[in-house]
């Protein structure tokens, strides 16, 4: 592996990291919130889903990096204009509805791209991401349900699902950027071009909110900054929660 | 009611490949480890256990997690080094495989039986279509053995079962996933 690659896929890994880390982290927000026993069980179950994927990521990362750090040092030594998730994750929990379009946009997102990461020339890359493909079928099956339940619910459900959709719809766009170190990485079969996935997505997520009578927003907006760590002020107060033990206690193992 | 067993490939070549294996004790010795979560499984029962190697003095076991996020990881790995430890092994290394992603095929026959004994419907005891597990899945109740029954959550207590309850005798039951 050239320097130049391997900075490049640590650069990677710890973005998909970021990604998993702050999106399980927001669901796990949900335990012992749950609308029911049975919801609040399942967002635990997916936030364990996302908090593994996570840990593999890192774990990763800290092998390419190869400079003592940990695992836990990329997730809780970090601040927030190191990390590098995409907006969507980090928007905060909102009630119901929000979180579950969120969900179903992040699930139908990782629906198209794994089957295209399970190709990297990378080994480990492609494991993980094989490992996260028969998850996320449970994931969306279960953010789908939900979307549409609500959607084609009752006029405050439904009204509550469109305002998500319409909050949540300008960080989606965010998700299908490529930049220098993504094409670099795509361009030699270790990422994946995400530019020519958008399509596949907008089919995917239309016909789900259309179905729920919800209506699709127009691309009017997009906001975006993860990636370059500009991120929104949600992210800050979010890893000081989730950061405060590990960094009160430094080298704290459970 | 007789059974019949049906051993899917990936199962056949786990046992191909511990008959084989020129540490068969080593397997044999292993078969104490059990999954914290469900007692009644193996590790090997399970499909966990993925390999084992030995050079010289050191001993390699590789292992699998069911789920990404799977808390029993770290359990199994202590457990399986403090046995391998105990029996005179002093130098373990336990590896945490990713890929080939793990399959609830690999799971040996008698782990099934102990799991529907234990109160948990194993993967092969729902319909499922290419979608998985829909609500039509009819789970057959460990319990009664009905199949009149519905499921109450994808998402049961560990990342692996479903939560079904039966129509027939009422009582709620783990199911255990098929991926």
């Amino acid at each position: 592996m050239s320097d130049a690659i391997k900075q490049a896929t640590l650069e990677y890994v710890t973005r998909l990291g970021d990604d998993s880390v702050v999106l399980g982290h927001r669901i796990s927000e949900w335990v012992s919130y749950g609308p029911f026993l049975e919801e609040d069980i399942a967002y635990g179950n997916v936030a364990l889903d996302y908090i593994g994927r996570a840990r593999m990521y890192y774990s990763y990362a800290a092998e390419l990096a190869d400079d003592g750090r940990t695992e836990d040092d990329f997730a809780y030594m970090r601040s927030d204009r190191d990390y590098r998730n995409m907006l969507l994750m980090e928007m905060p929990r909102g009630d119901f509805a929000y979180s579950q379009v969120r969900q179903l946009l992040a699930d139908a997102y990782a629906t198209v791209m794994l089957p295209e990461l399970v190709k990297s020339k990378d080994q480990t890359i492609a494991a993980v991401a094989a490992k996260a493909i028969k998850e996320t079928k449970y994931h969306l099956r279960r953010s789908r349900d939900w979307v549409l339940r609500l959607g084609d619910g009752t006029e405050e459900s439904h009204q509550r699902t469109q305002k998500a959709v319409d909050q949540l719809w300008g960080y989606t766009h965010e998700l299908f950027d490529m930049d220098e170190t993504e094409q670099l990485l795509a361009d030699n079969g270790i990422g994946v071009d995400v530019s020519k996935l958008r399509d596949a997505w907008h089919a995917m997520v239309s016909e789900i909110l259309t179905t729920a009578t919800l209506t699709v927003p127009d691309d009017s907006w997009a906001v975006r900054g993860g990636r370059t760590g500009y991120h929104t002020e949600n992210l800050g107060h979010m890893l000081t929660e989730m950061q405060i033990v590990h960094r009160s206690h430094p080298g704290c193992q459970w | 009611m007789n059974e019949i067993s049906l051993m899917p490939a990936e199962q056949y070549q786990r046992l191909q490949q511990r008959n084989a294996a020129d540490v068969k004790e080593l397997w044999d010795l292993l078969d104490i480890i059990k999954d914290p979560e469900l007692p009644v499984l193996s590790i090997w029962d399970l499909g966990i256990l993925r390999d084992i190697e030995r050079d010289g003095d050191r001993i390699t076991v590789t292992i699998t997690p069911t789920y990404s996020g799977c808390p029993a990881m770290d359990n199994i790995r202590t457990d399986v080094e403090k046995a391998l430890n105990e029996a005179g092994y002093q130098e373990v290394t336990v590896n945490m495989s990713l890929s080939p992603a793990w399959s609830s095929e690999w799971m040996s026959p008698e782990g099934r039986k102990n799991l529907r004994e234990y109160g948990i419907a194993p993967p092969e005891d729902a319909d499922l279509d290419e979608d998985g597990l829909t609500p039509e899945a009819h789970a057959q109740c460990p319990h009664c053995r009905s199949r009149d029954t519905r499921r109450i959550s994808e998402f049961g207590s560990t990342a692996c079962k479903a939560l079904f309850q039966c129509n027939d005798c009422n009582e709620p039951f783990d199911y255990f996933k098929k991926i």
